[in-house]
């Protein structure tokens, strides 16, 4: 058989060459990134922690107001205005303005640094497909395509938000971070020569169960990153709103991140939404284990860690419904699901025997 | 308002409901409002001494039916799954289990009176399972009747200050009140909400769905559960081993080793026959990957009760199916072709023999038994027996190693060691076919006293001392592949409760249930006032959007009122413009100091829209 044959030297050589320079360009951004934050603390917004209480003080008390609209002229239909409130029991605390605290400098390295993302990107996702021609199968073999792959996707997302222009940019920084992390652990210590699938993993599943394992962590990893993010932001209101004074830093960098109840939301509805497409991914992985190996379940370490991550989310879900539990309890619940999707991912495969392991690492 | 303290203690909706808005939320979905578990239940046992049994088994179920110890439970079962991920289980690979009980002598048995070993089955992680599931039933059951009777009533009336809804619009027209109620019915009916008029105001909801999809979802949870127990009493599953051109047929006594769930009778088997024609393997043969298996497929030929005979492959993420059974590609082996004759030159056995693999390099080990039929020298009765070696690639000679090199067959050598004696199979016990038992055996011997042992290479004999025989290792490799024979009833609904929970979970995350209220009324100054206000069960991003929607259809059937400039006087109105211009302020606070920062402005808008803003196209 000359099935290694198969394997094009050369385009797995360009794959790696194309993820070093997504590296290399993100490592831009990331710079970039650096240097919005830096001119957006110098921005007036920035340093008047005190004004944000009075804004929030504002807020309130629009709390409940008409609109009335009028149709100026006379044959002007205007639509009439809808005025929001926030539940009962939430701060109304307006956004912060983002990283760059409303400064030009700041905004202008902020959108160097999205468009150096969005470049890296490109560059990042060639490198995926070439890896993917250069052994004609899905790129999902082993846990160095699983990896860089993981994080081409969590950017692919990331970049959707702001192209469906959702207020995500407060994010880049964090998340470019953890790019370059996860590229550096793939490319030093997880790298696989390019090569054919053993048999177990051949099957279409492989497709439709990797391919969503992969989305849903990489969409959970943005909303952990939200989450994470809540709960110093909700640390910093209510600090705020007992009167306290936090310190510089969180004065600086809390202040421009989205409000607490904002990015609350977002983790919700990210988390909320990829759960149904979660629970898909254990289903299909269930069904295509009965075809490879005779059992749809059988408590496999993999298996069992996805069941766990699974009931960690649906807890989190459930603690968002149960008075007591919202808020600050039920984020934490959701940091612990996504360690459970970490270490299902990191853990299982590196330190647990598991019959998954087969893939070379 | 002082809701900032209030967010700590997370009653912001409940409380919204109690103090401003009546019972407009009210209904709203079916999830217990109050997990009262603590506050009426805890205090009732301790109040009341007078609580008898019932009291106390009332107490309970209500705790136990709780949203509370259901996510305590939930969190107990993710915690106790996760022992069985990181010590051996017995149901997943027991030899481990046996190679950690020695390491740990102190350990293991604490872990076994734990049940460690067998954490899914054990009695502690059952217990919580099954309280999960009781506690699942007495949620559902409430909430089902409690749905049906939300169908059967229409949505509450308008609270009386729809300016403390989530979303809220308002503006003033020539119409008739009547007029534009009976517009804002229409409307909502036409768009699929519930709508009826109740006093000066229409009331309206939609999203049903939403509830109808949670009930499904835990339903489906219950069938999923109960399809795999009743799967597991059923089930069956054995093993064989089939060497290329030999057969099998689904009785009970063919099986190499067969397990059942306790409620399985062997009538349940599929009456089938099916035979191996052949097994290929194919391994990568260069790069730092060698030997690394590719391709593993067992053509082999089955027939069923009628007769005919069907041609099928199986690999190894394909099972064949036959009536619900489905037989599995397990492993494979070589098992090669040898000859021994007795002294005389008659052949006494001539056949493939199995050989066990010992690595992934397919370094294979077992047992060549001659029962019957040989003779020694003098005529007598006697068994042989010789211990196999097989490696299908030899490393050569002088390479110090006698594993094989790789899994494929590139230089077969099999080295056989000779005994005589007794078997000992006839001792009635149950023997493994694969081990040489040698107590009861005597070892032909070799010129220096030590036992009789060659590597052969295809084609080549161990001649036995003295007459005794030989042996010849055939030019003929067979490969053999063994099979997972397996049948669970149940499957087909686990499959649908599957399914039916990613359908039901769906409708529950992705389908917002929300009411909108229109009132219309005469106002002081003799103009219609509409009002227009939604709330939703979860806070949503649509709903304003929803309502900014239905608002300008209605507004193009009751369009403003011409503009009066004595409206400007109207108490009312001037109070509702100030507020309006605090409103605008609050939503851009982001912008506050960002001078000359254009072309941005996704990154103030809050994100996920609910700003008024958002609402406005
Ligand atoms: C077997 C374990 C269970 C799992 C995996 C599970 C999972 C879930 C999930 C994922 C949701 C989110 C769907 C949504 O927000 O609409 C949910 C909602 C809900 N669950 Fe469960 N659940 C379980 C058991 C229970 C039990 C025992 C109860 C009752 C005590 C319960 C009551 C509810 C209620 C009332 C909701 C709706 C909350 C809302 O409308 O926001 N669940 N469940």
């Amino acid at each position: 058989m000359t099935l290694a044959a198969a394997t094009n030297e050369n385009l797995a050589g360009i794959s790696n060459v194309l993820i070093y320079s997504a590296m290399a360009v993100y490592t831009l951004a990331f710079l970039a990134h650096i240097a919005e934050w830096v001119f957006g603390s110098r921005s007036k917004v920035g340093r008047t922690a005190a004004a944000l209480t009075t804004d929030a003080d504002a807020a309130r008390s629009a709390a409940g107001p008409v609109v009335q609209t009028r149709a100026g002229g006379t044959a002007v239909l205007e639509r009439p205005k809808v005025v929001t409130r926030s539940a009962a029991g939430q701060r109304d605390v307006p956004d912060g303005p983002g990283a760059h605290g409303g400064t030009e400098k700041g905004d202008l390295y902020g959108r160097i640094a999205v468009s150096l993302t969005v470049l890296a990107f490109l560059i990042q996702a060639a490198g995926v497909l070439a890896r993917a021609l250069s052994v004609q199968r899905a790129p999902w073999g082993n846990m160095y395509e699983f990896s860089i792959t993981f994080s081409t996707v969590a950017v692919g997302a990331y970049l959707g938000f702001l192209a469906a222009k959702k207020n995500i940019r407060w994010m880049g920084l964090v998340l470019v971070a953890t790019v370059l992390a996860d590229l550096g652990i793939a490319t030093t210590w997880l790298y696989t020569e390019s090569d054919q699938l053993v048999p177990a993993l051949h099957s279409y599943w492989l497709w439709i169960h990797v391919s969503t394992a992969i989305f849903c962590g990489a969409v959970f990893y943005l909303g952990a990153v939200g989450t994470l993010l809540y709960l110093f932001r909700d640390s910093y209101e209510a600090k705020l709103a007992r009167g306290g004074n936090p310190g510089g830093f969180a004065r600086s960098v809390l202040e421009r991140l989205p409000s607490a109840a904002s990015l609350d939301k977002f983790a919700y509805r990210v988390n909320a939404a990829v759960f149904p497409l979660w629970t898909f991914t254990i289903i299909a992985g269930a069904i295509w284990a009965g075809d490879a190996w005779g059992r749809y379940w059988g408590w496999d370490a993999k298996e069992v860690w996805s069941f766990i991550t699974w009931v960690a989310y649906a807890a989190y879900l459930h603690a968002r419904a149960t008075a007591g539990w919202k808020g600050r309890k039920a984020a934490c619940l959701a940091l612990i699901a996504f360690a459970c999707w970490l270490f299902n991912y990191y853990g299982v495969n590196l330190f647990v025997n598991s019959l998954h392991g087969y893939a070379g690492v | 308002m002082s809701s900032t303290s209030r967010t700590e203690t997370g009653e912001e909706r409940d409380a919204l409901s109690a103090t401003d808005l009546g019972d407009a939320a009210d209904r709203l979905s079916t999830a217990p409002k109050d997990d009262g578990g603590d506050s009426r239940g805890v205090g009732e046992p301790a109040g009341g001494p007078v609580l008898g049994v019932i009291g106390w088994l009332r107490w309970f179920w209500r705790q136990l039916t709780s949203m509370r110890v259901a996510l305590i439970l939930l969190f107990l079962l993710s915690l106790g799954a996760i022992p069985g991920s990181l010590i051996p289980q017995n149901s997943v690979n027991d030899l481990k289990v046996q190679d950690f009980k020695a390491a740990h002598e102190t350990l293991a048995p604490i872990y076994d009176r734990l049940q460690l070993f067998d954490v899914y089955s054990s009695v502690w992680f059952s217990a919580i399972y099954i309280l999960l599931f009781v506690s699942l039933i007495g949620c559902i059951v409430p909430r089902s009747w409690q749905f049906v009777g939300q169908l059967r009533s229409r949505p509450p009336g308008a609270p009386g200050r729809l300016t403390r809804l989530p979303a809220y619009t308002a503006w003033r027209t020539d119409a008739a009140p009547e007029q534009v109620r009976e517009t804002a019915r229409t409307l909502l009916a036409k768009r699929r909400f519930r709508a009826h008029t109740v006093g000066d105001a229409v009331a309206a909801e939609k999203g049903y769905l939403r509830e109808v999809g949670n009930l499904a979802f835990h339903i489906a949870l219950i069938v999923m559960l109960v399809a795999f127990a009743v799967g597991q009493l059923l089930k069956s599953e054995g093993g064989k081993l089939m060497v290329e051109g030999t057969g099998f047929s689904n009785t009970l006594t063919h099986y190499d080793d067969f397990k059942s769930g306790s409620l399985f009778t062997t009538d349940e088997l599929v009456p089938f026959s099916i035979s191996l024609d052949e097994f290929t393997g194919t391994y990568e043969k260069t790069g730092p990957q060698r030997g690394t298996p590719r391709t593993f497929k067992a053509d082999v030929t089955y027939s069923q009760d009628d007769g005919k005979e069907h041609k099928a492959v199986i690999e190894v993420n394909k099972p064949l199916v036959i009536d619900g059974t489905k037989v599995y590609l397990l492993s494979h082996g070589y098992a090669p072709v040898v000859t021994v004759k007795d002294g005389r030159g008659k052949v006494v056995f001539n056949g493939a023999v199995p050989l066990l693999p010992i690595d992934d390099k397919v370094s294979s080990t077992g047992a060549i038994k001659v029962m019957d039929g040989y003779r020694d020298k003098d005529g007598k009765r006697d068994q042989l027996g010789f211990a196999a070696f097989f490696v299908p690639t030899y490393g050569g000679k002088g390479s110090g190693q006698m594993f094989s090199q790789f899994p494929g067959l590139e230089f077969p050598v099999l080295n056989v060691g000779a005994y005589h004696g007794s078997l000992g199979v006839d001792s009635g016990l149950p023997q493994n076919v694969y081990q040489l038992d040698t107590r009861k055996m005597t070892p032909f011997k070799d010129a220096d006293g030590n036992v009789l042992k060659k590597s052969l290479l295809p084609g080549e004999t161990l001649e036995l001392p003295d007459g005794a025989g030989s042996i010849t290792f055939e030019k003929e490799v067979m490969e053999w592949a063994s099979f997972q024979i397996s049948q669970q009833p149940g499957n087909g609904w686990a499959l649908g409760g599957a399914i039916a929970a990613i359908a039901g979970l769906a409708a529950s995350l992705f389908i917002h249930r929300r009411r909108v209220w229109v009132r219309a009324r005469t106002g002081e100054d003799g103009v219609t006032v509409v009002e227009m206000a939604a709330l939703g069960r979860s806070e949503s991003a649509r709903l304003p959007e929803e309502l900014a929607d239905l608002a300008a259809t209605l507004h193009a059937e009751a369009p403003t009122a011409t503009p009066d400039p004595s409206d400007a006087e109207n108490a009312e109105n001037a109070e509702n413009a100030e507020n309006a211009e605090n409103a605008e302020n609050a939503g851009n606070t982001g912008n506050t100091g960002n001078t000359g920062n254009t072309g941005n402005s996704q990154d103030t808008e809050d994100p996920v829209d609910t700003s008024a803003e958002g609402a406005e196209k």
